[in-house]
Formats: C-alpha cells, structure tokens, sequence
C-alpha cells in the first residue's frame, strides 16, 4: 500500500495553500496554520474524493492527530 | 491556467487557493458586492462561486449570514447586511428549509393555506431586502426530498411534500413574473440532472450542516455565475458553428450533397438532424448563428440546399469558409456584426481548431465537445452560455407565434373520425422518380424494412443506381411530412415494365407512418406514371416472410384482383382503365431542389 502520508502531504499544501508543508503523523489542528473548521471540511472531502472512501458519523470526532487518520484510511482501504 | 468552467469539483476544491490566488491577479475585473444568505452551509458554495465569478471578469466580495439566518438577516436582524451594501442578493435555501408543510391528513383548503403561508414568509424577505437594500435578488426554488412518506402519492394528495413543492415553485415562478428584481434559480431542475445520490449528503448535513454533494455545491454554483453574467450583460450571444462532422456527417468538399448525412434516414444523419434543430431553436431565442468552416465557400454554402437541412443559409449572419485559420475567421466575424469576441461560442468537432481558436481569443468560449454530435447540445447547455433574466420585445413576439400554432393544436386535440384526424396533420408528400441525391437513403431503407415490405427483395446501392437510370423501371420514392415535422424518405416502390404490364417488384414502406394513407399516395403515383408510360395492368406480389404478415392483405384493401395463390405467397392484379385516385388527405407537392 502506497504511504497515505506522502499521498496526505500534497492534499494538505493544496487545501491549506501551504507549499512547503512538511505534514507529519503528530501533526494536527493546533499545529498547523490555518487548519480551521471551514479547512477541516475541505480537508475530508477532499481527501474522501481522493480516496474513493466515505468516513461514518462520528469517526472523525475522536481523531487526535494525522496519524490516527492515517490509520483509519488505511482500515477503510483494506475493508475493500 | 486550469479551466475553471469544466474542471471537476475535486479538483476545484483542492486547488481553490492557488486558482483564486491566480484569477484575482487579472486586470479589469469588475468589483461586484454578493450576500448569500443562506439556509444552511454556504462556505463551498461561495468558495466554488467565487472561482467562476473571477474566471467571469468579476472581483466578488461576499457577505455570508450567519447559519440558518437568512431570514433573521433580511427581516429583523438587517444593519450587517445593509453596511455591506450587496448589489446582488442571493437567498440560498433550499428543501431543508422550506417550513409549514402541510399534515399528511391535509385537504384543499389546508393545503392552500400551507402554500401562501409558505410563500408570504418567502415575499416577506424578497420585501425586506427590497425595501432595504433595492438590489436584485436571486432565489432558488426547491428541489423534490429525499423521501416521499406517501410513496407516488405523495405528487398528488394534499398532505404531500412533493406536491407541495410543485405549487411552492409554480408560486415563486408566477412572482418572479411580477418582479423584476426577483429571479429564481432553478434548483429543481439542477438537482434532477445529478439525481439524489449526486445532489443529497447526509453525512455533510448532520455534520456540517451542508445540505449537498460537492458536485451539487458546484451545479448551484455555475448556474449562480450564469444568472449573474446574465444580469450584467456578460451572457454569450453568437454561436460560431464549424460544418463538416459538426453540422452533417461527412466532408462536403469530398463526398458532395448528396452524400453528406443529415435527415431522419440512419442514426447518425438524425443525431446531426438533432443538432441542427437545437441550433435553430437557440436562433429563435435570440441567439445569433455564424458558421467558421475549412471549405471552398460554393461547396459549404451548398450544404443547406440538402432538402433535408433544417438550417438555411438566411439563418446564418455570417458565413466564413475558405482556408485561413479560423481564429482570424472569428475575428473578422466579430468585427462584421459588431460584437465582442468574448460573447461568441465556438463548437467544431476538431480538437486541433478547438485548441487553436482556444489559446488565440482567449475570451471565446470553446467547450470540449469531443466528436459526437449527439452530446454537442448537452454540452452548450451545461455551459450555461446564453442564460437571459428575461425576454426582449422580439423574442416575446417570436414566443406568441409559437404559442398560435399551439393553440391551433390543442382544437384539433378532438376528433370524431379517423378522417378528421387525418386532416389535421396537414400531410404533404414528395413523391418522385429515384434522384442522385436519394439513392444511399433508398438503399439502405430498402434493405432495412422488414414489415411493410410485399416482397423483402434486397438491392445493393450499384444495383439501385442502375435501376434508377434504366427506362424499362418505374421508380418512386415517397417524403412525407405533418404538422409534427418531417419523416424523411419513408416508402419505396420499384415497378418493372413486362409489355403493357408493370411489375411491382418492390413496395415498402416506413412503420412510423402507418395508417396515414401515404400507401393510397404512393398508388395513385405510380397509376399516374404507368398510364403515362402505356401500361394498363399492375401486378402486384406478396411474399411471405417471419415479419410482413402485416401486409398480406396489402393488395386486397387497395382493390387489385387475386391472381394466384402459392402457399403463403401471392399475386394480385389492378386494371387501370376504371383506376380512380384514392387519397384524400395527403397534398402533393414537388420535389425541393436546391
């Protein structure tokens, strides 16, 4: 399976128009500029497009941080 | 640059920032002050507007209520909204807000009720901002639920949601007649085209209150951005139109008129039929026609003397087809009418034309239609180039002719026979001799009618040539058209004179215009042209095959005697001394030579 981070990486420059950000698994809202409710909004429909994978209800609400997004694309993408 | 017009909305989405950050650097743009005040999350609707609006030669600037509040903010909460000043208003609501939907146990006058409360809440924001700010509103009626309680019901009974969003929107239209600062924006039919699962998120709206799909949030927003071009004047208005394999099927220079496809004969000459009535139905809303063709001028220009072209030259006002590049074609065009280039689409199944006109008059409008003719008009309509608010005096004076003749319809909508009826399609017929520019058509009707055929014999297009310039044949084909516009070449007969006897070697005939009496039409030809030649007898066959029983009692109803008789099969014969014409209803008219 490719590495949901690299493929994460360019979504986030795009959405957040960040160029240069190095995204990493601890990043998360409080540490990355701009990562605002309207861009978290952004951000998982884009990465839902991306992906082809729809997140449940509530799936999100508990996310601490990147990695564990990570994590949970990855179960969506093996369920398949 | 990415093409803001037809790029997808992932892509839009994802990329917004750097596009925005892109189309704010043109020049001239003009400033333009928008309030969405809407029922539910506006944000991506706004993003993706913005986005057309700059792409448009706008520099929007947006005030966005807060959510929920869009009649707080235009009834009772209004001193925000008034210091921003819109110059346009948009009042995005959409099936999640439409409140006081009446009880399933409704009748007509509870129902009525709902509807007016329904609509007076509606009028009291359209009054308030009116009152307020004097500035045009643009308001979406509503599309259908995503569920209907009462199942097919639900359209009909008093107590349904959907047939209280039928009069919702019937009531909004009827208002937006009487109001010139009010246009609606037809949501009902922008979430038809995506279907429910295109249009509807439920994740989106429990979670963030988006009612819709980014694909819905991106419809709303391109047909926002057509209402506003339209609005301030930026609407296209000339459509530039290439000829061979856009127009007709066909290289006209190559093949000549004969043989380009266009008419009601194959598929693919009846999807360029399609095309080029869709064309003329933009002429007679106002759009200007123009053609940009690769050809010798005498060559293209002939092409609309094909009697089956629906467009004519005097449809067209102006027509360029020599050899220059067609983006310079564009430009002398624009200078003889007198219009921008920035307000002319050109369609052209020719990708390399396409890119070409595309990258030197960047303000043309150039959609990718690929190469099927049956997709060009879906795609200037999902364009939404020539979207009005209203219709000129002219075009309201073209409307009422049309609406005589449909009048004229609905009287005839009663008859008390079969006669009467026929009489009403006002049929006329073209019946002549085999001509050059029919024998493809003839042909490949001949070899694909299986029905009313007497005898299913099959001729290959060398053999029809030869039939149609040898003296000892009779030929006729038959045209007919109706009030309902024409059928094309719909009936065949191929007589072989033996003496003073004529063979009917051949007789079919189209079933999309059975019990017309165009078969009483095509006898009393073809009597007509054998006495003339000296023949006193038709003989006529029938030969049973697994599809033509419907014609084995041809010759019995049209009075020719029973000859013999082989198993299924079977011969008649007519005497023509004592023939008597038979049709009443079809009017004959001459061939349409251009």
């Amino acid at each position: 399976m490719a590495d949901i981070l690299t493929e994460l990486t360019p979504i986030f420059q795009d959405v957040l128009d960040l160029p240069d950000l190095a995204l990493k698994r601890e990043s998360n809202a409080t540490n990355v500029e701009g990562w605002d409710s309207l861009a978290h909004v952004n951000l998982v429909t884009a990465i839902q497009q991306h992906y082809k994978i729809r997140f449940a209800l509530g799936e999100l609400e508990d996310l601490k941080n990147v990695g564990e997004m990570i994590d949970l694309i990855e179960t969506k993408l093996k369920a398949r | 640059m990415l093409r803001v017009d037809s790029a997808d909305s992932s892509t839009l989405l994802l990329k917004r920032k750097s596009l925005r950050r892109e189309l704010s650097a043109k020049q001239d743009l003009r400033d333009l002050r928008v309030a969405v005040l809407g029922g539910s999350t506006t944000n991506e609707v706004v993003d993706l507007l913005e986005l057309h609006l700059l792409a448009d030669g706008f520099r929007p600037t947006f005030y966005q209520s807060d959510y929920g509040r869009w009649y707080e903010d235009a009834v009772l909460d209004s001193a925000a909204l008034v210091a921003f000043a819109p110059e346009l208003v948009y009042l995005h609501t959409s099936g999640v807000n439409l409140g006081g939907v009446p009880p399933v146990n409704a009748d007509r006058a509870a129902f009525e009720a709902a509807v007016a409360g329904e609509l007076g809440r509606f009028r009291n924001a359209w009054r308030a901002i009116d009152e307020k700010l004097g500035c045009q509103i643009i308001q979406n009626n509503f599309e259908r639920g995503p569920s209907r309680m009462l199942g097919n019901l639900d359209a009909t009974s008093y107590g349904g949601r959907t047939r209280f969003v039928n009069a919702i929107n019937a009531a909004f239209a009827d208002e937006a007649l009487g109001n010139r600062r009010l246009v609606i924006q037809d949501l009902d039919t922008l979430s038809a085209r995506l279907g429910d699962k295109g249009w509807f998120d439920r994740h989106r709206w429990f979670a963030y209150k988006i009612f819709g799909t980014p694909d819905a949030n991106l419809a709303i927003a391109r047909s926002l951005a057509a209402i506003t071009r339209a609005l301030y004047g930026k609407s296209k208005k000339c459509l530039v139109l290439d000829l061979d394999n856009t127009l007709w099927g066909g290289v006209i220079g190559d093949d000549g008129v004969d043989k380009i496809k266009i008419g009601r004969e194959t598929a693919s000459a009846e999807s360029y039929t399609a095309f080029q009535e869709y064309c003329l139905a933009l002429r007679h809303r106002g759009v200007v026609l123009a053609v940009c063709s690769k050809n010798e001028e005498e060559n293209a220009k002939k092409g609309f003397s094909h009697p089956d072209s629906v467009l004519k030259l005097e449809h067209f006002a102006a027509f360029r087809a020599n050899w220059s590049p067609k983006h310079e074609n564009i430009l002398s065009i624009a200078a003889e009418l007198n219009l921008g280039v920035d307000s002319f689409v050109f369609v052209d199944d020719n990708p390399a034309e396409r890119a070409l006109v595309a990258a030197q008059l960047p303000g043309v409008a150039v959609p990718d239609v690929g190469s099927e003719v049956a997709y060009y008009a879906d795609f200037l309509e999902a364009g939404h180039y020539f979207e009005s608010v209203g219709l000129s005096a002219e075009d309201l004076a073209r409307a009422e002719a049309y609406a005589l003749n449909s009048q004229r319809a609905a009287q005839t909508a009663q008859f008390a026979d079969y006669g009467e009826y026929l009489a009403s399609l006002a049929m006329t017929a073209e019946i002549a001799a085999f001509s050059p520019t029919y024998l493809d058509r003839i042909t490949q009707l001949i070899n694909k009618t299986n029905q009313f055929n007497l005898t299913t014999r099959r001729y290959t297009l060398a053999e029809i040539e030869a039939i149609a310039a040898n003296p000892q044949h009779l030929t006729l084909y038959g045209r007919l058209s109706d009030t309902f516009g024409d059928n094309g070449l719909i009936s065949i007969i191929i007589g072989k004179k033996q003496g003073t006897v004529l063979d009917l070697e051949l007789w079919l005939m189209s079933c999309r215009v059975l019990k017309r009496d165009m078969e009483l039409a095509m006898l009393d030809s073809i009597v007509e042209r054998a006495r003339a030649a000296g023949i006193g007898t038709l003989r006529g066959y029938y030969k049973k095959t697994a599809k033509n029983a419907m014609v084995a009692d041809h010759y019995e109803k049209l009075g020719f005697a029973r000859i013999s008789t082989d198993g299924e099969d079977s011969s008649w014969s007519l005497d023509l001394s004592s023939y008597q014409p038979k049709n009443r209803y079809i009017k004959l008219k001459e061939p349409d030579r251009g």
